[in-house]
């Protein structure tokens, strides 16, 4: 892990990675959409409207991912101070909460014509809402501070916070009402979906996964560049004067 | 221990010379549920339904409002530098000070919240299940709180944050709270609810302390 800690090392590494990322993320997601949208059968009760799902479960799992992802970053960066880990963590931010937007806004599509409503105080779609605010909540504390690296570690204390309370919260908010169908892929005795639809769905979650590994990547990349054209910056500043 | 108890007799004595703390958020709290009346109208049927709810939200608003000081008025002046480096660990530091701001703050809400439940018209099943599921909720919202009031105490506008960090961390709290009371107000068991706030409270007592105190020693670098 610490081989990694080197940011030469992790520009060279990372910019062999990227462009394979990239072509995952296309392929997968032009594969996955032509599946989705033209070779899964309509669905026998919500017909066609059931293809948002191969946006909306991906998009969530996401959401769902990235923060975990977060959580180990933020993790990381407290115990061993691996340099790289806060850098992953204040990138993966912005793009879990978009795919946290990007459910929410499919979910609300979806439901529309499913339960006759854009929106409903339902447990599942409550807990996404709240889990977009701890994103919101994590970038807002994150930028406030004027020291980057002190508001990298005030904001992994509050992921692994966010971390610890998401459970909390998820389970108090499906006791407390829920409309939403339960999980259906990933269960006891094997997944409650046919195959036609479960292709093209976790096709598509495997874009979205590469789709975040190559955008992590180019964000990484681009913090790691303008933290060190700062330093040059202020060291040439510092021979002028 | 004997520290323990002299930081919170020290808070709490600040507290009260002061003056202003508990007394404003009582009457930010009462003015809150009076807004409610307006803004639903005064029917006794809809005003019993959300009475709950209301007193609830407006207690976690209400605590949420004194947690900026919480910290602030020590780091400001130094003396928080002094008890880092005194003999108490941090934890506990941060524990006799949710402690006091409880006392001071939280236990306000908890003594007028009947008061309140009378004027929204709740039932009398309701009253004692309110004030025992208050008297369990309210230190979570101060030892949640202290976690924000700990990472934003460096920041100039940190008031404004807390809020945006703190209000999604107390859902469950209002969920198991307002259950609570919803259960014994339609006569069924609130003691399920009851002893889910319980675990809540008991598992922040470790945890809260030991972010907040995190968050404390980086603020304080």
């Amino acid at each position: 892990m610490h081989r990694f800690a080197n940011p030469t090392r992790f520009m060279r590494y990372s910019a062999a990675v990227l462009p394979w990322a990239a072509w995952a993320t296309a392929v997968l997601i032009v594969i996955g959409l032509y599946l989705a949208l033209f070779v899964a059968p309509p669905d026998y009760q919500q017909g066609e409207s059931v293809r948002i799902m191969f946006v909306h479960v991906p998009a969530a799992w996401m959401a769902l991912f990235v923060y975990t992802g977060m959580a180990a970053a933020s993790a990381m960066a407290l115990i061993w101070k691996h340099p790289l880990s806060d850098i992953a963590a204040r990138a993966s931010a912005p793009i879990g909460a978009c795919f946290t937007v990007i459910a929410l806004a499919t979910g609300s599509l979806w439901g529309k014509p499913m339960w006759g409503a854009w929106w409903v105080w339902d447990a599942r779609l409550t807990s996404m809402l709240v889990l977009l605010f701890l994103y919101l909540g994590y970038m807002a504390l994150a930028d406030a501070f004027d020291d980057p690296a002190r508001g990298a570690k005030a904001a992994a204390i509050l992921a692994l916070v966010g971390f610890v309370n998401v459970p909390i919260i998820k389970f108090s908010v499906d006791w407390w009402n829920t409309l939403h169908q339960p999980a259906s892929v990933i269960k006891m005795g094997g997944p409650a979906i046919h195959l036609s639809m479960l292709a093209p769905l976790l096709i598509m979650v495997a874009g979205f996964t590469a789709y975040y590994i190559a955008v992590l990547i180019m964000r990484m990349r681009t913090e790691i560049i303008t933290a060190k054209l700062r330093s040059l910056q202020m060291s040439r500043s510092e021979r002028q004067s | 221990m004997t520290a323990f108890w002299c930081l919170v007799r020290r808070d709490l004595r600040l507290a009260f010379r002061r003056g202003g703390d508990s007394v404003n958020v009582m009457i930010f709290f009462l003015l809150t549920i009076t807004l409610f009346p307006f803004g639903v109208g005064p029917e006794q049927a809809i005003l019993m339904r959300i009475a709950p709810g209301v007193i609830w939200v407006a207690a976690l608003l209400a605590a949420m409002l004194s947690l900026d000081g919480l910290f602030r008025g020590d780091f400001d002046d130094g003396s928080l530098d002094l008890m880092i480096l005194g003999p108490l660990p941090l934890e506990m530091i941060v524990l006799a000070k949710c402690l006091a701001h409880w006392l001071a703050t939280g236990l306000p809400l908890v003594i007028v919240a009947p008061l309140l439940a009378v004027l929204l018209s709740m039932d009398g099943e309701g009253f004692t299940t309110l004030i025992g599921a208050m008297l369990l909720g309210t230190p979570i919202l101060s030892l949640v709180g202290a976690i924000g009031a700990g990472l934003t105490v460096s920041l100039r506008g940190g008031g404004v944050l807390i809020s945006l960090l703190v209000l999604p961390l107390y859902i469950p709290v209002l969920i198991f709270g307002v259950g609570a009371v919803d259960a014994a107000v339609y006569g069924l068991a609130a003691r399920p609810h009851i002893l889910i706030l319980g675990a809540m409270l008991i598992a922040a007592l470790p945890l809260c302390a030991w972010a907040s105190a995190a968050a404390l020693r980086l603020s304080v670098e």
